[in-house]
């Protein structure tokens, strides 16, 4: 591991959760329900794109700084969980299920394609 | 001025996860072991801050969404996960996809409702 690449994951870093608080802000600001939205679709468009970057062969420090460091921190884990919990604990079964399908079902599919459209520009 | 906390969180967040994913895994590992470790972590991290520590002690909104949205947010990852599995998929490793995918969401959940029940212990106690 080079300090170089730490360096420019962190960078990424900075730009990807600067623009997930900016759309996550944008979408439930336009997009007012009781559910989640906002991060499902972040997760959704990070899958997609990732998946473009992967498949269309980006290594070494492009990658560090768009894939792992960029994209990385635009999509989040934590926060998906944590909706996702909350949804439990007020017994909202369907949406809950409706989440987790919708997150990890999307998201794989979209990284799937993800991945054939970039291999594309290869 | 919260743009740049969040984004001076995330960059904090970003390279640990990196720095992590790097000493502890190997690149080469046939499980993405590194991904599931800081998601894992994360999600109990942010459950136990956003009920616990955070509001115990009144820190400022600003800090909080820093903390919560920026670092952990930043620390923890979806794309790197869609991506992985579906390239176990493609590889045809389709017993550690599922495997992937299961200990995601349930070992995800559990961290998360651990994260709570901390905080729960932390009043009583």
């Amino acid at each position: 591991m080079s300090s170089f690449h730490v360096l420019l994951v962190g960078i990424g870093g900075f730009f990807g959760a600067i623009s997930r608080l900016w759309v996550s802000q944008f979408i439930s600001k336009r997009f007012v329900s009781g559910f989640p939205a906002a991060t499902l679709i972040i997760n959704l468009m990070g899958s997609l794109l990732l998946g473009i970057m992967v498949g269309s062969g980006i290594k070494g420090s492009l990658f560090m700084l768009l894939g792992t460091g960029f994209m990385g921190a635009f999509t989040t884990f934590s926060t998906f969980k944590l909706e996702a919990i909350q949804l439990q604990f007020d017994k909202r079964k369907k949406d809950f299920i409706l989440y987790n399908i919708l997150g990890y079902g999307g998201g794989i599919l979209l990284a799937f394609l993800g991945i054939e459209l970039g291999s594309l520009f290869r | 001025m919260v743009y740049i906390l969040v984004g001076a969180a995330g960059f904090l967040g970003a390279s640990l996860r990196y720095s992590m994913g790097v000493f502890l895994f190997q690149e080469s590992a046939v499980f993405p072991f590194a991904t599931l470790t800081v998601n894992l972590l994360g999600s109990f991290l942010l459950a136990w801050l956003t009920t616990g520590l955070m509001v115990r002690f009144s820190l400022p909104a600003h800090l909080k969404t820093a903390l919560g949205t920026g670092f952990v947010g930043s620390f923890t990852t979806f794309s790197t996960l869609s991506v992985e599995t579906a390239a176990l998929f493609l590889d045809g490793k389709t017993a550690l996809a599922v495997l992937y995918i299961a200990a995601s969401i349930f070992g995800g959940l559990w961290m998360s409702r651990l994260g709570f029940q901390v905080r729960k212990g932390e009043e009583t106690g």
